[in-house]
């Protein structure tokens, strides 16, 4: 069994230093092709038509208008009369035709008669969801009843946090080609190795004669895993029209509409405490949806889950809207605003500071030194303890309409490796290729790749060429979850020390040593600790005569091996301005202190920890799905708006990953998801510190922090 | 072809209320402006001077990166659809396709538009710059910045942005940080690259005035 450990810390001559993006230059100049811009020869243009309504009944469907229009190749119903539809945006049926204007012209001549039918659409208030409503029953520990009787302070408070949806730039769609019995499909996928085998399930072709390909992903955040109905009706439509391919991806409203959604999340709060601030007894009546599946509940009390008296009781909620998917860090973002909200409020209760009642009560987590000293890292970073005032008694109380306040909050995320292979391949030539079945969503998996494959052949990133996104490269799993930096770390380690050593097998006779005596280490096959005993790369891949090395490496994720692991805990701030006559929040800094393994490349998991900051501050500030309660339509279902944060709303982002000896032997870890939890939660009660009253739906528009400030709920 | 001169058509309407006059009356707001959408002269254009053609497909020609291209397209097509969909220009991609988030930014004229918002038709006569036009032989600054700052992730705005920062600083070869921020923010990310891409465009900027790109 050959060694699979890391290199020493001190010893690492690529990993670990911060470096560019290896696809960066093809993605900043426009080269880079993704998906959606691909146009194989023949190419046809798909369009869906879906329902404008949130609940109805189909009467009638008449499509033979569209089907005759010259330049139109196929039209798929979806749906039939009889039938009914759920929400906006249900898929009714597809067209494919020579242009995709003429293709949008065609999905305007199918006459769909509909009868309409009663919907809801908003879930806030959980006494008008009536039979939507499915209570998953109380689940009680110790005795909350004793202890709120017997606490020193009480809190009571209901916080919500709305369903907001994934926006990828790239919408969700494809290019299949369904030619006899082969499928070529280009997708928009976390999921290269595994989606045809999904597509195919549905068009009844085997995975074996499916091939994917995609270089470029705009975008994903956990909604794009599936072949999706677009992947089987782009199959059926390329089918239908000769076996030319169809081009489909959904417009921007139906992407906001029907691609995915982070169910949101209500709840009513009650928490004890002594005059210490020790938590004594947690209480939540929480309620969420994510479409007509109702809402799962968010992990309730977040992190501080030993509490000793806990009673907590959920309620999922039908509503007439489109179907949430995972969203980065699937449900934690919605517990860790609920649950440092009320937290906040307690200790404004009890006029301590958050930091002291955080500390105090530590004990309740799985990783109360982590935390402590996170808490510590990040103040210090703040400046909170000569910054903080108690909740809306800021110097700038009384002096004039700007107040200023801090927050604070905390994550938990767990991680490890997806299941991967890894092919290397040394020429005689000495040109070296890795070939995985992956994908990099921009998260920088190219590079960290590249980057592992120089450090164990110790050549330079340059002579490594690096083959990922096609579905006949070696397995690897879907890009969830945080665990693709895990996955493909391990097995990229695992194939190119393997390739390496065969090498070594080679060349050890001629340095007159045993293969076990030989380093890779710039450029040069060198006898450990005598680098005059050596042959430069070529030379000793020139060994191989006309025999190339070809060498599997795997990561089993129930077997790590010590490459990799998973959980890891954060801290973080926010420092805002609010001015109380206009309502509007400004973000002055935020501050992540995240706990991470073995870091393969800082620089761009530093830009991960940024892009989930800034995708928290989106969703703190600006993002909501706006349903109306007349028509049952999504009303903002653009990106006017459907506010996304600018560059200029971000205000300064200070990142701090924890890089130590200690953590570095954990092996790696994922850090897309873990930073962007706490973001909504700092950010809310910064605010309340600002203002002196909770705000207590997000985002925190004008409106609603206006609302606050005048003592009525928005 | 139905392709027709207004000139040549009997009882034409008095006043035609053309796209970009719409949204100039719909009230579109400032980072649009900014992005310099509206383009003051042609919202001048007497209308005696306006023609028709279509609906069916007209031949244009477009200078695009220096070039003259001609096709044919119906005017209802956009200047992005046409890069897009008929000269395999995919540098500027569609992501909102009304105007909002910048993904389809080139550079007409000297100066950043939303190409998803400006007709083909409209944009015969002018300098068409695509992302794919500004290397000259080797990597812009701006491209090259976006690199060494990491001002992208999965890069579907990145081409946008690139373009974006270019017209800014033709315009503004010595920014302040301030002057990055409101310069730029008719332009929308959704993984969060604004951090890096502040520090590309001043860094683009030191590199321009250092004469390192002709």
């Amino acid at each position: 069994m050959p060694d699979y450990s890391w290199p020493p810390m001190d010893q690492r001559r690529v990993i670990g230093k911060p470096t560019k993006r290896r696809d960066g230059l093809e993605k900043s100049t426009g080269r880079a092709k993704y998906s959606s811009d691909q146009k194989p020869p023949g190419t046809l243009f798909g369009a869906m038509l879906t329902s404008p309504y949130a609940h109805a009944r189909i009467t009638s469907i008449d499509t033979s208008e569209a089907e005759h229009m010259p330049g139109v190749t196929a039209v798929h119903l979806m749906t039939a009369a009889g039938k009914e539809v759920q929400w906006e945006g249900a898929e009714i049926a597809t067209v494919a035709a020579v242009s995709e204007e003429l293709a949008n012209d065609a999905l305007r001549k199918i006459k769909v008669q509909y009868e309409v039918l009663p919907h809801l659409v908003h879930e806030n208030d959980l006494a008008k969801a009536g039979n939507r409503a499915k209570p998953a029953g109380e689940v009680v520990t110790g005795d909350p009843d004793k202890a709120f009787q017997e606490a020193d302070a009480t809190i009571e408070g209901t916080y919500g946090i709305p369903v907001i949806t994934h926006c990828c730039l790239e919408p969700h769609g494809n290019i299949v080609q369904f030619n006899g019995d082969h499928i070529d499909l280009w997708p928009s996928t976390q999921n290269v190795s595994g989606i045809g085998g999904d597509l195919g399930k549905s068009l009844e072709v085997a995975a074996a004669n499916i091939h994917v390909q995609m270089q470029y992903i705009g975008g994903g955040f956990g909604s794009k895993f599936a072949a999706d109905s677009w992947g089987v009706e782009a199959g059926l439509l390329s089918k239908a029209s000769g076996g030319k391919p169809v081009k489909m991806y959904l417009d921007r409203a139906t992407e906001l509409k029907i691609a995915g959604n982070r169910p949101s999340a209500f709840a009513d709060i009650k928490v004890a405490a002594k005059k210490d601030g020790t938590i004594t007894a947690w209480q939540s009546t929480s309620w969420a949806t994510g479409g007509m599946a109702g809402g799962g509940m968010p992990p309730l009390p977040y992190v501080f889950k030993n509490i000793p008296n806990i009673r907590t009781n959920h309620s999922a909620v039908a509503v007439n809207a489109g179907a949430a998917r995972a969203w980065r860090a699937p449900n934690h973002p919605q517990a860790s605003f609920l649950t440092c909200s009320a937290l906040e409020d307690l200790a404004a209760k009890l006029r301590m500071d958050p930091l002291e009642l955080f500390s105090k009560n530590l004990g309740y987590t799985e990783r109360e030194a982590t935390y402590k000293t996170q808490l510590q890292k990040a103040a210090e970073i703040m400046e909170w303890q000569k910054r903080w005032h108690p909740r809306g008694e800021g110097a700038s109380s009384g002096h004039g309409p700007v107040k200023q306040g801090l927050g604070v909050a905390i994550n938990t995320w767990g991680g490890g490796g997806h299941a991967s292979k890894c092919r290397t391949t040394i020429n005689p030539d000495g040109s070296v290729v890795v070939e995985i079945g992956t994908q990099d969503l921009g998260t920088g998996t190219r590079t960290a790749i590249t980057m592992v494959a120089a450090e164990t052949l110790g050549l330079p990133l340059g002579a490594i060429t690096l083959r990922i996104g096609d579905s006949d490269y070696p397995p690897d799993g879907a890009s969830g979850g945080s665990t693709t930096i895990g996955g493909v770390s391990p097995s990229t380690l695992k194939s190119t020390t393997n390739a390496r050593n065969k090498l070594f097998e080679v060349v050890a006779p001629v340095l007159g040593t045993s293969p076990d005596q030989l380093a890779a280490i710039d450029g040069r096959i060198q006898v450990k600790d005598n680098s005059s005993k050596s042959l430069p790369w070529q030379d000793a891949c020139r060994k191989l005569g006309s025999n190339k090395i070809s060498e599997m490496g795997e990561n089993n994720p129930r077997n790590p091996g010590g490459l990799m692991s998973q959980g890891v805990g954060g801290i973080q701030m926010a420092d805002v301005s609010v001015d109380i006559e206009t309502g509007i929040v400004k973000m002055n800094k935020f501050v992540a202190v995240q706990d991470c393994g073995l870091i393969i490349n800082p620089k761009l998991a530093e830009s991960q920890i940024h892009g989930a900051a800034i995708m928290g501050i989106c969703a703190a500030l600006f993002e909501e799905r706006v349903m109306d309660e007349q028509s049952g339509k999504y009303l903002n279902a653009d990106m006017e708006f459907y506010k996304l944060a600018g560059i200029a709303d971000i205000g300064e982002i200070v990142v701090y990953l924890d890089i130590t000896p200690e953590n570095d032997k954990r092996g790696v870890i994922g850090l897309g998801e873990p930073p962007a939890i706490g973001v909504v939660a700092a950010i809310g009660n910064a605010v309340a510190n600002a203002i002196g009253v909770r705000v207590p739906q997000v985002p925190l528009t004008a409106d609603r922090v206006l609302a606050a400030l005048e003592g009525r709920n928005a | 072809m139905s392709s027709t001169n207004d000139s040549e058509v009997p009882g034409k309407p008095k006043r035609v209320v053309s796209r970009r006059g719409f949204i100039r009356g719909a009230g579109i707001g400032g980072g649009v402006l900014g992005a310099g959408l509206l383009d003051k002269k042609a919202l001048a254009l007497p209308p005696a001077e306006a023609k028709f053609v279509g609906p069916g497909e007209v031949p244009i020609t477009l200078k695009i990166n220096g070039k003259p291209q001609t096709l044919n397209l119906e005017p209802r097509v956009t200047l992005l659809d046409a890069l897009r969909n008929r000269l395999e220009l995919t540098g500027a991609k569609r992501v909102c396709d009304r105007a909002t988030c910048g993904a389809c930014t080139v550079i007409l004229n000297g100066k950043s538009v939303y190409s998803c918002t400006v007709l083909a038709i409209d944009a015969q006569g002018k300098d068409i710059q695509t992302i794919e036009g500004i290397s000259n032989g080797k990597p812009h600054p701006v491209s090259e910045a976006f690199v060494n700052n990491d001002a992208q992730q999965c890069g579907y705005c990145t081409p946008g942005f690139v373009m974006a920062a270019k017209a800014f600083l033709d315009h503004n070869p010595n920014p302040t940080y301030e002057e990055v921020k409101e310069g730029l923010c008719g332009n929308l990310c959704r993984c969060g690259t604004y951090v890096g891409v502040r520090q590309a465009v001043l860094e683009a900027a030191k590199e321009i005035k250092g004469g390192n790109h002709a």
